[in-house]
């Protein structure tokens, strides 16, 4: 699931995966809270986390302040 | 020249087994790249088909959407392969969307590099040296192959049988039965058969519908 587009903007879906972290969260937690496959919710994680906009942090991921930016912009 | 060629194609292909752990993978697919362990926790049906564009394919395609609600209902999520770019992917579940009115829900592989049919042995050039067959993979949640269909470029599979062998699978899972040819759920399925004979002498006693000792039956 690609999230970011070529402009730099998130992509929706990517959007609502990373409006479901603004704190601490499990995977799991996430595919459940967004309605979206739990195989969706691991790509995009891995690939919002090589992009910076999240962080793991004991088996859960949050958004980092670049991530927060994002959603908010 | 050809028979070289198909020899040394033979030699390089694995083949998947099953009870063993389904060979791990990246792939870059219309949803984004993913990996197998990004299914782990649920079922997956892995498969592919020879070509975009193409009849059989479509109505295949068709097909897998049609029971994909049912799928995801037991747990199972659909993964589609085939060696054709993304783009082409994305034009051809957009067209049949657009001619079929059928939205494609699950992703697809472009396995461009061949990579993925090679590890699980997609590629049967007795058929096709450049196409996939129409082959299905079950993989467990744990990541176990559990059971391969291999269909050639000619025939389109059964999408029920599909559902068939995941609703008998799980119910072995769920109950350490067998199912017997043909089964569906809710019909009675085997016990399995004893070990010892004091087992088998015991298993007539046991109340199940047996025709000998080898042979029961019960219902779930």
């Amino acid at each position: 699931m690609p999230c970011i587009n070529e402009d730099g903007t998130l992509t929706p879906s990517a959007r609502a995966v990373l409006s479901a972290i603004s704190s601490p969260i499990t995977s799991e937690e996430v595919a459940k809270s967004t309605g979206l496959p739990l195989f969706r919710i691991r790509s995009s994680i891995r690939e919002m986390l090589e992009a910076g906009l999240v962080e793991e942090k004991e088996e859960k991921y949050v958004a980092t302040k670049l991530g927060r930016a994002k959603i908010e912009g | 020249m050809e028979e070289k060629i198909i020899t040394e194609i033979k030699e390089a292909v694995s083949m998947p087994r099953l009870g063993e752990p389904a060979p791990t993978f990246e792939a870059t697919t219309t949803q984004g790249v993913v990996r197998l362990e990004d299914f782990k926790g649920g079922w997956l049906i892995l498969f592919s088909h020879p070509a975009d564009f193409t009849p059989v394919c479509t109505t295949e395609f068709m097909g897998f959407a049609e029971i994909h609600p049912e799928l995801k209902r037991r747990g199972v999520e659909l993964l589609g392969l085939s060696v054709d770019s993304v783009s082409s992917h994305i034009a051809w579940v957009r067209n049949i969307e657009e001619k079929m009115g059928v939205k494609i829900p699950f992703p697809v592989i472009a396995d461009l590099d061949k990579k993925v049919a090679t590890l699980y042995g997609m590629i049967h050039p007795g058929e096709s040296k450049t196409e996939t067959a129409r082959c299905v993979f079950v993989i467990d949640p744990e990541g176990i192959l559990r059971a391969m269909i291999y269909y050639p470029l000619t025939t389109g599979r059964n999408m029920q049988e599909i559902l068939r062998l995941i609703d008998a699978l799980q119910t072995t899972d769920k109950h350490k039965v067998a199912t017997p040819a043909n089964w569906k759920p809710g019909e009675a399925v085997i016990v399995p058969p004893p070990k010892t004979q004091e087992m088998a002498e015991q298993r007539l006693k046991e109340g199940y519908e047996c025709k000998d000792w080898y042979f029961c039956k019960k219902k779930l």
